[in-house]
């Protein structure tokens, strides 16, 4: 297994810029999954590393030797793609063997390394299946196999559950983890789902536009993001984000003033702002609570999603527009209904006008409903 | 199938009187395409005089004969005809596939310098006919030293034949998802053989396709077996039919069972590639 650094690395297609100079470390046997928006370009910085496309600019090392223009093969990392890439004329066996047999291993090294592989993924069973008699669920397998077979230095996966259906895709998320802590490989994963980088990443990388936002472990992107954009990014349902005007600033607690001229408490540190400062105000959905009694609000409900052991509801908060808040899911509010609602003031994030976090004062860090 | 099965009413009669139609203009085109042939093969087996007499008639015990087949397989070269016209056929048919499919690799996957280039020389080669070089070709070939040989028809067929399969190739290549070479590449295949091990595999259908349209025009051809190789140790099928088509009398039995005889290989050839050809035909419009 090996490590990888990122150097300031650039790519550039003709004259669109698409990374700005991307920085990371991965450690050896590191889980790491990047994230971010669509076009953000987590696949192309993937294929940076796989070598599939040059760098444009910057260094890139794998076990601290710089593999800038070497070829995948050199680089000793295995790639899976969204789409399997099966060969479609070969079976499962041939499939999974045909790396091995290209580069000159014998027959019987090949064929141990391929059934120890298609044991471990539960497919010794479909090894003479050709890739169309398979579901989608056991191609995945295969492609995940065919990486394992060449034992690595790194995995490289973009997307690799998201073409298959939900229950799926839970199952093979956990499979994922299970399969990372045996091998104990450096991974590098791509994914659009926050549930799959929250659960299988040790390290997330949330992207923006070509340029990293945040690097951090799970928890502590969810409960320290460093910009408006990784805090409304990361957690589900969204964090709702209201206009606050500073009417008193300090260095552990601030005074808001929302549109509505109701008046908020937040434990945030504000000395480097003046009062008039225009900021955003952060809460997540299930930090506010029903019988909360500080920064109370009123609202109707709108909508309530029940999803069982909880639900959501949309309230409309007059001016400001409308929040999202996580209940218990025995509720019993309707969509009509009148609430009142607050949150503590350590559960408050606030941001500046440039979308930088401010930093929180004593902030609650249980992630825990409060209800 | 898929192709098939839309022809065959499915849902209810609407689909009925549609499905007539389509089958009377394929049966009408059928006759008129089969027509000539039958033409030729009965009239094979018949005398002279009945040939001319009723040329549509079926041959009876009275008009029947086999003199014309004789005379072909006795009195010419016939095997050795046949055997020129297949080694052609095939070595130039071999060569078409693998090169095409070699040049529309290349011309799809890579980018280089040219490559708009030689894409559009391609283009250009299905358009004018190579029979408007046949004088180039001809002093070309004479300088050479390859005039009489078989060498010099292989060549030109590569020629005429290399262009639309090109253009046909790279159309199926462009079908084939990207991950898929990518993937190669990761496992340490090296490009030759992600060409021979991923690429041709995956071909084969279209390879069909294209063998058959090229290998028709090649055994047809007339033109230059009788400009580049008319010695008589070169000569194929269709240059030694003409051998019975004399100025002034032509033994038509000969020339009709010539004829016949010479259908046949292509039959045998095609039937190979046939089913190979449906699938490639179907493959590209019904996914
Ligand atoms: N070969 C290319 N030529 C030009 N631009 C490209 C090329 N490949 C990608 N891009 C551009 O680079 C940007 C990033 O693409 P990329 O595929 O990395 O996005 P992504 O983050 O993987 O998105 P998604 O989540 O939708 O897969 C996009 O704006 C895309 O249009
Ligand atoms: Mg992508």
């Amino acid at each position: 297994m090996a490590s990888v650094k990122l150097n300031n690395i650039k790519k550039r297609f003709g004259d669109v810029d698409v990374l700005h100079g991307i920085d990371l470390d991965i450690k050896d046997g590191e889980f790491v999954v990047l994230i971010g928006e669509s076009g953000c370009g987590k696949s192309t910085l993937l294929r940076l590393l796989s070598g599939l496309e040059d760098i444009t600019e910057g260094d890139l090392y794998i076990d601290d030797e710089r593999v800038n223009g070497r070829s995948p093969a050199k680089r000793g990392i295995a790639m899976v793609f969204q789409s399997y890439a099966l060969y479609p004329h070969m079976n499962v066996f041939k499939n999974m063997a045909f790396g091995l047999k290209i580069s000159g291993k014998d027959k019987a090294f090949v064929n141990n390394k391929v059934m120890e592989a298609a044991k471990k993924l539960k497919i010794d069973h479909l090894l003479e299946r050709l890739p169309r008699e398979l579901s989608g669920g056991q191609r995945q397998r295969v492609a995940i196999g065919r990486a394992i077979v060449r034992d690595p230095k790194v995995f490289l996966f973009d997307e690799p559950l998201s073409n298959l259906d939900a229950s799926l895709r839970v199952q093979t998320r956990v499979e994922l983890g299970k399969l990372h802590q045996e091998l104990k490989a450096t991974v590098v994963y791509v994914t659009h789902d926050q549930v799959e980088a929250m659960t299988l990443g040790d390290k997330i990388v949330v992207m923006n536009k070509g340029r990293v936002e945040q690097v951090g472990a799970p928890l502590d992107l969810y409960h320290h993001p460093k910009t408006q954009f990784v805090a409304g990014f990361i957690g589900s349902p969204k964090m709702n984000f209201l206009k606050a005007k500073i009417s008193q600033s300090g260095a552990e607690n601030t005074q808001l003033v929302l549109e509505s001229g109701r008046v908020i408490e937040a434990s945030v540190d504000t000395s480097s702002l003046n009062q008039g400062d225009i900021v955003q105000l952060g809460m997540r959905p299930e930090h506010m609570a029903l019988n909360c009694e500080s920064n109370i609000v009123e609202g109707k409900v709108t909508l309530i999603e029940h999803l069982g052991e909880l639900s959501y509801l949309y309230v409309d908060i007059g001016q400001e527009g409308e929040m999202v808040l996580k209940v218990d899911g025995d509720n019993q509010h309707q969509a009509g209904d009148k609430i009142t609602f607050g949150i503590q003031p350590n559960r408050l994030y606030l941001f500046d006008h440039q979308g930088k976090a401010l930093t929180r004062v004593n902030a609650h860090t249980s992630a825990a409903i409060l209800l | 199938m898929k192709l098939l099965n839309r022809f065959i009413p499915s849902s209810g009669m609407r689909q009925v009187p549609k499905s007539v139609t389509v089958h009377a203009v394929l049966l009408a085109y059928t006759v008129i395409a089969l027509f000539p042939i039958i033409v030729v093969v009965i009239n094979a087996f018949k005398e002279r005089r009945a040939i001319f007499r009723d040329p549509l008639d079926l041959p009876d015990s009275d008009s029947f004969t086999l003199v014309g087949f004789q005379q072909v397989l006795l009195r010419s070269d016939f095997g050795l005809y046949s055997w020129n016209s297949l080694v052609v056929t095939i070595l130039a048919v071999g060569l078409v596939l693998l090169l095409g499919a070699m040049a529309a690799w290349a011309l799809t996957e890579y980018k280089f310098k040219g490559n708009l280039l030689i894409t559009f020389l391609f283009a250009m080669g299905i358009m004018i006919p190579i029979r408007l070089g046949t004088v180039s070709i001809l002093s070309l070939m004479v300088n050479l030293d390859l005039v009489n040989t078989l060498t010099a028809l292989v060549l030109v067929y590569i020629a005429q034949g290399l262009p639309l399969a090109v253009y046909i190739l790279s159309e199926f290549v462009r079908t084939i998802p990207k991950e898929l070479t990518e993937a190669a590449r990761c496992d340490s295949v090296s490009e030759y053989k992600i060409f021979f091990c991923v690429i041709l595999p995956l071909l084969k259908p279209a390879m069909a396709t294209v063998a058959v349209f090229t290998m028709i025009p090649i055994w047809n051809d007339l033109w230059f077996p009788l400009i580049l190789a008319p010695g008589e140790e070169t000569r194929t099928i269709t240059l030694g039919v003409q051998q019975f088509v004399g100025q002034y009398v032509t033994d038509w039995n000969s020339v009709l069972s010539a004829l016949t005889l010479a259908i046949v290989p292509v039959l045998i050839l095609y039937t190979i590639f046939s089913r190979q050809l449906i699938r490639g035909l179907t493959s590209g419009a019904v996914k």
